[in-house]
């Protein structure tokens, strides 16, 4: 594997080895000495165009535990704001050695006309691009719904039988995407719960059944349940009446998880949206892996940037 | 081409048997010994010798692995390898005698990226190595402690050890 670009193009084989190789690299977060020597003297880009918290930082721990140069740019304070284009800035990294780099692009498809273009000879992870996909942020889904069902004897397994409902903001979610292409690669059922208005035009050809209502979905216990954050960055149009009458259909309150079996986790990509898709006593509550999943997420990216930088690179 | 038996399970069991022995004498006892298998087949090996070694000296000896993967020097010559876990005993290694186990010694490297590791882990009291087989070519100023049967062999030909646990025999043959 070269780049990490979507998760439609992980077979399931790969995306075990990766959720395996996390297992080891989450061990190294109780260590005294947090560091391996894997990647020394590589160069990890963290190309930030869109605002991000978690995902960036997460990828920076990563890096540096596996002993890899960091560079964070972001657009603001770059040259971006004076108008550079996407593949000037790519060669200016090139023309800097980097060998990988971490891209987060508002428009869909940037990692790939990265990955594609020649412009940069570096393996491309995809941190999130547009409305398309944040493979890494599925597979740390994946990985921690991995780890509560099946605890220490994970390994080498993947997800055959579990049900996943992805509730909210399927239209512009990216984390949506990726979830549903490798929670199913990996053999589990996904269902999509949202307002009509919050679906794509079409579903047809993706491997989920739709339904609109929430309270239905609840009362099928599904093993999972995937909250999404409603992005006010991209609620350009009325998409539902207000907040209050999102919340009331849509939002995981505390009486919705009170009637999930025990066993069903919650989760959450973050950033949260208390009271509004989610209500503090679901995020806050014992079956929520809010926390588990950012812990998740430095595990997860350390596999990924092993995965690509080590071993020969293929011509 | 064809190949030639060099160790049955009979062997292997009187060289385990040996090496336990010699590991007791060197350290006077069975205080403080920490035996740590290199992935894969060191840590069946390693398994093995505990269970020896607290058959002659009930109780003490803790057994883990160690893997070295991520330490390895040759990480961007070869396909990407897969990390296996480390499992290091409660006690930690701290203070302790570490006996590492591996099945054949060649270069040396896996040796070195093994003392690596140990150092991010801890500051053990001593570190010892034994091996079922050391086939010599040494690229690194590295030398076994325990060895079960020094094999003089030439770089073309390969040491194949099979356990019963993994390979569902014992023996070790050169091809």
């Amino acid at each position: 594997m070269r780049h990490l670009l979507s998760t439609k193009d992980v077979s399931r084989d790969e995306a075990i080895a990766i959720l395996d190789i996390a297992e080891d690299m989450a061990d190294v977060a109780h260590r005294e000495v947090k560091k391996l020597p894997t990647l020394r003297g590589k160069t990890v880009v963290n190309l930030f165009f869109e605002d991000s918290t978690r995902t960036r930082v997460s990828f920076e721990v990563a890096a540096k535990r596996l002993s890899a140069d960091v560079i964070n740019f972001s657009a603001k304070g770059s040259s971006v704001s004076k108008g550079e284009s996407l593949k000037d800035t790519a060669q200016t990294l090139a023309a800097m050695g980097a060998d990988a780099v971490v891209i987060r692009h508002g428009a869909s498809g940037a990692p790939r006309v990265l990955a594609d273009s020649g412009w940069i000879d570096a393996g491309i992870v995809n941190a999130g691009d547009g409305t398309h996909e944040h493979p890494t942020q599925a597979l740390l889904d994946a990985f921690t719904i991995r780890k509560r069902l099946h605890g220490a004897g994970s390994r080498g397994r993947g997800l055959d039988g579990v049900s996943v409902a992805i509730v909210g903001d399927i239209l512009h979610s990216r984390v949506a995407r990726s979830n549903l292409w490798l929670l199913t690669t990996l053999g589990a059922t996904v269902q999509l719960v949202a307002p009509a208005t919050l679906l794509p035009v079409s579903t047809a050809g993706w491997p989920a059944t739709v339904t609109y209502d929430l309270d239905a979905a609840i009362d099928a216990g599904p093993d999972v349940v995937m909250m999404l954050r409603i992005q006010a960055e991209r609620m350009n149009a009325a998409f539902f009446p207000n907040a209050r009458e999102y919340s009331k259909q849509w939002g995981l309150d505390d009486e919705r998880v009170g009637r999930l079996p025990a066993a069903s986790i919650v989760m959450h990509p973050g950033p949260m949206n208390r009271g509004l898709e989610i209500s503090s006593g679901a995020a806050d509550s014992a079956q929520s892996t809010v926390l588990e999943q950012v812990a998740n997420g430095v595990s997860i990216r350390m596999a990924v940037l092993y995965h690509l930088l080590s071993g020969t690179t293929e011509a | 081409m064809t190949a030639r038996h060099v160790l049955q399970q009979a062997d292997i069991t009187r060289a385990l048997t040996r090496i336990s022995h010699e590991i007791l004498e060197s350290n006077r006892g069975s205080a403080g010994l920490v035996i740590l298998g290199i992935p894969t087949r060191g840590v069946t090996i390693a398994t093995r010798l505990g269970a020896i070694l607290n058959s002659i000296e009930p109780g003490t000896v803790s057994v883990g692995a160690l893997d070295v993967t991520m330490y390895r020097d040759d990480l961007s010559r070869n396909p990407t390898r897969a990390p296996s876990p480390t499992n290091i005993p409660d006690g930690g290694i701290d203070g302790k005698t570490v006996v590492l186990v591996d099945d054949v010694l060649y270069s040396g490297r896996t040796i070195r990226s093994a003392l690596d590791a140990l150092n991010d882990l801890g500051r053990p009291r001593a570190v010892r190595l034994a091996v079922l087989v050391d086939r010599g070519h040494r690229e690194l100023p590295i030398r076994a402690d325990f060895v079960g049967k020094n094999l003089p062999t030439s770089t073309s030909e390969r040491i194949m050890v099979r356990l019963s646990e993994i390979d569902g025999v014992d023996e070790v043959t050169i091809e």
